[in-house]
């Protein structure tokens, strides 16, 4: 009786140790530069032909959309476009989105793109916000973030940033869910492996809103993201959630220096 | 959401095969998913695409429930004479758009 007591001690000893001997996350912001891989080099050479030939990406389709909205005042607001200011988004928002998620001082907070689309719609065109995942701003955002297509990821390094991507990078190395798992375990520990048939990638937030076969349709990161979330059953913020954006915080650290890709197409 | 993306050659010579591909915004509604009240979506797809070069049907093709949202639709075609290419997508719902490009040919 007592040998098989000390036998099912030591097997519990042994689980709970070879828990703890995973090794250690988020020690860094991400892989060695030589190391990190854009989500494309593990896709089929038809999807990677998809996204780099524009005629063949259907998410140009909400680029067209986006570039008709960047100058069509919208009809509640005050009579202005973004062309208003910003002129020709070609070379006005040229890096501009390599730069987010940024500390705003007007918002008081860090935003996303998406939200920075929104300020300017709410202040200086006196219109409504959009919604969340639209179609309209996820075409906004797809034509702003082209004009910085194959520029390096620039995170900016204020202090409030900073801030929110040590908290984004604490959230990407805690568990959650039923599933009790991590975005680490997956992107860092196994990234180049399989789950199921598909692909393990990096993690790297470097072609976003992207076209996702999958959605059959153009989505932004903090889809993305709540999609791995309630992959793990976990609960899913609301978009647009603190803890979203201090993801997408660390994100754009981990891919710091990477080309943007976007509009990025996705299995 | 913008409508359709054309891509072909502006100019070629006579006799010239040349690319053509289109890509239309379409959500291509299957029938067969589900709604959030459980029953099915209506069928909401492109039933036919045709392309007409100078009036003359050059291809036309069915389209049905297992295809993707956003079609896009590439084809050849041997040029002779400058002219008008004409796209045509109709649908469930009484979907219809019809797009233009001038093609110029010249030796």
């Amino acid at each position: 009786m007592k040998t098989q007591f000390a036998f099912l001690l030591a097997l519990i000893i042994t689980h709970a140790a070879s828990a703890d001997s995973v090794r250690p996350y988020g020690s860094d912001t991400g892989l060695p530069v030589s190391e990190r891989k854009s989500g494309t080099e593990y896709m089929s050479p038809a999807t990677q032909q998809m996204q780099r030939d524009d005629t063949q990406n259907p998410a140009m389709l909400w680029v067209a959309n986006g570039e008709v909205l960047w100058r069509t005042a919208p009809l509640e607001g005050n009579g202005k476009s973004c062309v208003t200011c910003h002129t020709d988004a070609k070379t006005s928002m040229r890096g501009a989105a390599t730069k987010f998620p940024r500390f705003s001082k007007s918002a008081g907070k860090v935003i996303t793109l998406s939200d920075q689309i929104n300020q300017c719609r709410t202040g200086a065109l006196q219109a409504a916000a959009l919604k969340a995942e639209s179609a309209d701003l996820l075409a906004l955002e797809a034509y702003i973030a082209l004009q910085s297509r194959g520029l390096p990821l620039t995170p900016p390094g204020d202090e409030q940033t900073k801030q929110a991507a040590e908290r984004g990078q604490k959230l990407f190395t805690t568990r959650i869910g039923q599933l009790n798992l991590s975005c680490a375990q997956c992107h860092d520990n196994n990234a180049g492996k399989r789950l199921a048939g598909a692909p393990i990638p990096q993690g790297h937030a470097n072609a976003y809103p992207i076209y996702r076969l999958e959605w059959q349709g153009v989505g932004s990161l903090q889809r993305r993201l709540r999609n791995c979330m309630s992959g793990v059953r976990a609960e899913v913020p609301p978009y647009g959630a603190p803890d979203l954006v201090d993801l997408e915080a660390y994100l754009a650290l981990r891919a710091q220096g990477m080309p943007l890709e976007t509009p990025g197409v996705r299995p | 959401m913008a409508s359709a993306l054309i891509h072909m050659p502006s100019t070629a010579k006579p006799g010239e095969i040349i690319e053509v591909r289109a890509l239309i915004a379409h959500t291509m509604e299957t029938g067969f998913r589900p709604g959030p009240d459980g029953k099915p979506l209506p069928r909401d797809i492109i039933r036919k695409f045709e392309c007409r070069y100078n009036g003359k049907t050059v291809i036309s093709a069915e389209l049905h429930p297992a295809m993707s949202a956003n079609p896009y639709i590439a084809f050849y075609i041997k040029v002779t004479t400058s002219g008008p290419l004409e796209f045509t997508w109709t649908g469930d719902h009484g979907f219809a758009q019809t797009e233009q490009k001038q093609l110029l040919v010249q030796p």
